[in-house]
């Protein structure tokens, strides 16, 4: 490998490098202003938490995005939801295997029904969006005025926000003061990675196909292995590895993977590059537009789950501007107002930029109105460098 | 001996790679009605556009002169200052608001800083007076028929104290009446001394009404002539138009056409809701098992609508008539049906509705039939750059790798790669609209090359072109489109250029 190797990749993939330097430069900076406090593995796991249910809905915020829409009903859907499984688990005392599922399906059913008159009559889902905003905002005030906050007792619910994985071995049997399991899933997905691209480029070469060069190859594995490996250390110093983590793994994880390999999603970056031209190659964009808004319902019921979770109860302003924090965190990540551009794994680093900036300035002591301005300034430095790299790019 | 009022005197505007205005001379006398014509493509707008500043003076070579005074004209604004005014084909009105409203829109009377409403509905009153348009000046554009609406845009130019009138094929749009309304029109002003410039590719309305007209054919000046001399005959001007030669770029095919109908329309109409007009009529068409047939005629005509309500209908129109496919009558909901049942349309516009510019060519190429590369919705991402390999190689796209973004192609590649983007679905009928437009001469031959080779595998193309040669050399029939109507159909031996453009000029 050369100098010149280093610098075409890099060239080449600016943009997504740039905020990966751009997060380690974050905490970097708040590693040090916050006197070694934002990375002890207690604030990780913490920062952790509070970036799950907007990781979660920006991931289906950047399908949306991606797709020319937005989606501004989101925050207030995911509080009402959260309202409806307080009720359920709460005032009705219904099990918890029946609330999370029947949650989930309302939020599709939500979607579904802000995505209805955007697909089939073309209203701009801005204002189809706003609608359910006002609505929702409304069904939450509603649902919990009688009440007040409503308080939830059930401890699978609160676990998931707040509890760790369990461990098969009993604390301290192994080695002292770590979680076994977490470890061992670190250890795993290390490996998964390490034998997929291995896999990967063994195919590529019964193709006859270009290949990275090996010892790039050795070097990306070597930052990936060491990165997963820092985290899942931290985690397992720290009693485990939380459900949040987990839930917000999988949702990327099946994400990614949807917007890569699969049929649904390279039609739906289609319609993102060029709307007529993927209606003309057979693409139904009315029914690509539903299912990408049906997606955004479901991942708005997580997080909304996840939100009541870590707050334990549903209160009449909860969710209150998340849809907000989900645009951001999918701007900053990486995806393109014009639609056909962005990554799911762009935007959860892009809302880890975004929740390690209220975290890190939280930490020391930063006035709030402070804190908007800065997210402010951060948001708008990213849009235009994004701007700026894809002007070189032509 | 009449005055001078323009001159355009070697006019020479370079594109990359083209040149589309060589040394052209255009000269129009006070008072006269100036018809220019030629095939599209000839140089008529880019033409126009030199003379109104969407070319700014410096961007062409030569100098335009009106009243004998050099113009340096940097923008549309400073052409509209000195007296000229252009009413392109695509009206530039503002649907929402009122007749009034827009006729004094950038001219508003105002009294202190606010406009003064009244007198702008008297001016406009009389203005509508003018171009004989009784309507009330309170309605809204939307509300007009596009014979009104192109009645309002002269009332608008007039109200400007215009001195060159210039009309890009104003009556294309138009019914019979309304086309016949505004000739009048326009001779009426005439006699008010107005002097019109008038583009058009209905023969017969510039034997109608010109007094002068000039010919223009691949970016040059072939003739002015003038009607009192009695030159302008239908005959002389398409001879003049298209003169052009068939150079031997149409590489030799050999093969059978098999006497297999593979699709056949019958008595198909078509109404464009959005537009409000009728874009098919009655139109018959049949083509055969590994025939190439070309469908001919000038923008407008119809032939992309015809193509599109074909291929699964993406713009909705109200489709009457009979689609059969290999016989069998069908129905197309949409372009996914017509995928279905094997057919394909690389469409005219590569870069609006063909391709995904910001996508690698890989992903162009499968996206019409993802079903290929993939089992149970997954794709295979490895056997796809195989098969954009393949066509890397057989169709000669010339680029460093099929991973390469469409936009960093040049048009001939782009151009292959729709066209492998099509085979890619394995179509029985390929729909090619403009397949060698803005391409150059090296790789339209290799287009050509690749169509023979697929007729001679079984294929039936049909090909839209407005280049005349192109449609000689490769069509095996040529069905010549004009106003939405099957104008005429040709045998590859009995077709010339002056009779294709004898009935697209209908």
């Amino acid at each position: 490998m050369t100098v010149h190797d280093l610098q075409k990749a890099l060239n080449q993939n600016i943009r997504e490098y740039g905020m990966y330097i751009a997060l380690a430069v974050i905490m970097l900076i708040f590693e040090i202003t916050t006197g070694g406090l934002f990375l002890q593995p207690g604030n990780i796991a913490n920062l952790m938490n509070q970036t799950g249910y907007i990781a979660v809905l920006a991931v289906g915020m950047t399908l949306v995005i991606v797709i020319r829409h937005i989606d501004l009903s989101v925050g207030f859907l995911a509080g009402f939801l959260g309202a409806i499984a307080a009720i359920g688990l709460t005032t009705l005392h219904l099990p918890v295997w029946l609330v999370i599922p029947a949650v989930l399906v309302i939020g599709v059913l939500a979607g579904l029904l802000t995505a209805l008159p955007v697909a089939k009559l073309g209203i701009p889902s801005f204002v189809a969006s706003l609608a359910g905003w006002l609505i929702y905002r409304g069904l939450l005030l509603r649902s919990t005025t009688s009440t007040g906050t409503l308080n939830i007792k059930d401890e699978t619910f609160v676990a998931l926000s707040n509890g760790k994985i369990p461990d098969f071995l009993p604390k301290d049997a192994l080695l002292p003061g770590l979680h076994i399991l977490t470890l061992t899933i670190g250890v795993a997905a290390i490996l998964w990675f390490i034998w997929a691209d291995i896999r990967a480029r063994k195919i590529k070469k019964s193709y006859n196909f270009e290949v990275i060069p090996l010892d790039m190859q050795i070097i990306k594995l070597a930052l990936i292995s060491i990165a997963i490996g820092y985290v899942t250390w931290t985690l397992a110093a720290n009693n485990g590895m939380g459900w949040t983590i987990v839930i917000m793994l999988a949702v990327v994880g099946v994400y990614d993977w949807i917007t890569r390999q699969t049929v649904i999603g390279r039609h739906i970056y289609a319609i993102g590059g060029n709307p007529e031209a993927a209606e003309l190659s057979g693409i139904s964009v009315s029914k690509v537009t539903m299912l990408v808004f049906g997606s955004m319902g479901l991942l708005t019921a997580v997080s909304g789950i996840l939100l009541a979770s870590r707050l334990q109860s549903a209160g009449p302003s909860a969710g209150a501007m998340l849809e907000l924090d989900a645009i951001a965190a999918a701007y900053i990540g990486g995806v393109s107002a014009a639609g056909g551009v962005g990554k799911v794994t762009g935007s959860v680093v892009g809302a880890i930029v975004y929740m390690s900036l209220r975290n890190g300035m939280n930490l020391m002591g930063v006035d709030e109105s402070l804190q908007y301005i800065i997210r402010g300034g951060v948001l708008a430095l990213a849009v235009i460098f994004d701007v700026a790299t894809r002007r070189v790019k032509r | 001996m009449s005055k001078t009022i323009l001159e355009m005197k070697s006019i020479s505007k370079t594109f990359p790679g083209v040149r589309a205005l060589n040394n052209v001379s255009f000269r129009v006398e006070e008072g006269e009605i100036h018809c220019l014509v030629g095939e599209n493509g000839a140089g008529k707008s880019t033409l126009m556009k030199v003379l109104s500043g969407v070319y700014p003076f410096g961007d062409y070579e030569g100098d335009i002169l009106l009243q004998g005074e050099v113009q340096k004209f940097r923008h549309i604004s400073d052409s509209e200052h000195a007296g000229i005014a252009i009413i392109y084909q695509e009206l530039a009105l503002f649907p929402e608001l009122t007749v009034y409203e827009n006729i004094l829109m950038g001219q508003e009377i105002t009294k202190g800083l606010a406009i003064d409403w009244n007198e702008t509905i008297r001016k406009a009153t009389e203005m509508l007076a003018t171009v004989r348009l009784k309507v009330n000046p309170e309605m809204k554009i939307k509300d007009l028929g596009i014979g009104q609406q192109q009645l309002v845009e002269i009332a608008k130019a007039l109200c400007k104290d215009v001195k060159l009138l210039i009309l890009d094929e104003p009556t294309a749009a138009l019914n019979e009446d309304d086309a016949e309304n505004l000739l009048s029109l326009i001779l009426e002003l005439k006699k008010k001394g107005i002097t019109s410039v008038l583009i058009s590719h209905r023969l017969k309305e510039v034997i109608h009404i010109a007094d002068t007209v000039t010919v223009l054919r691949d970016g040059q000046t072939i003739c002015t002539l003038d009607s009192k001399s009695g030159d302008v005959s239908e005959a002389n001007l398409i001879k003049n138009m298209v003169g052009r030669e068939i150079n031997n770029i149409y590489p030799p095919r050999s093969h059978a056409v098999e006497p297999v109908v593979v699709l056949e329309i019958k008595n198909w109409n078509g109404y464009d809701p959005k537009l409000g007009r009728t874009v098919l009529k009655e139109m018959n068409l049949k083509l055969h098992k590994g025939e190439i047939i070309g469908i001919a005629g000038l923008m407008g005509s119809g032939r992309t609508e015809l193509a599109k309500s074909i291929f699964g209908n993406p713009d909705r129109y109200h489709l009457q008539g009979e689609l059969l496919i290999k016989g069998k009558k069908v129905e197309f909901k949409s372009p996914r049906d017509a995928i279905a049942a094997k057919l394909a349309y690389a469409s005219e516009d590569r870069k609006g509705n063909g391709l995904i510019l910001i996508q690698d060519i890989k992903s162009n190429i499968s996206l019409a039939k993802l079903e290929r590369i993939s089992s149970r919705g997954v794709t295979d991402q490895n056997l796809e750059v195989k098969f954009a390999n393949e066509f890397k190689t057989s169709l000669n796209i010339k680029t460093p790798s099929v991973e390469q973004r469409v936009s960093n192609l040049s048009g001939g590649n782009q151009q292959k790669v729709s066209i492998a983007k099509w085979l890619f679905v394995e179509p029985e009928v390929l729909i090619l609209d403009e397949p060698s437009r803005g391409i150059d001469v090296g790789a339209k031959f290799e287009i050509y090359t690749i169509m023979n080779r697929l007729v001679e595998q079984g294929m039936s193309i049909i090909m839209i072109s407005s280049e005349l040669p192109e449609v000689l050399g490769m069509s095996d029939r040529i069905y010549v489109v004009s106003a939405g109507r099957i104008a005429g159909e040709l045998s590859r031996s009995e077709a010339t250029q002056e009779k294709i453009m004898h009935m697209a000029t209908q």
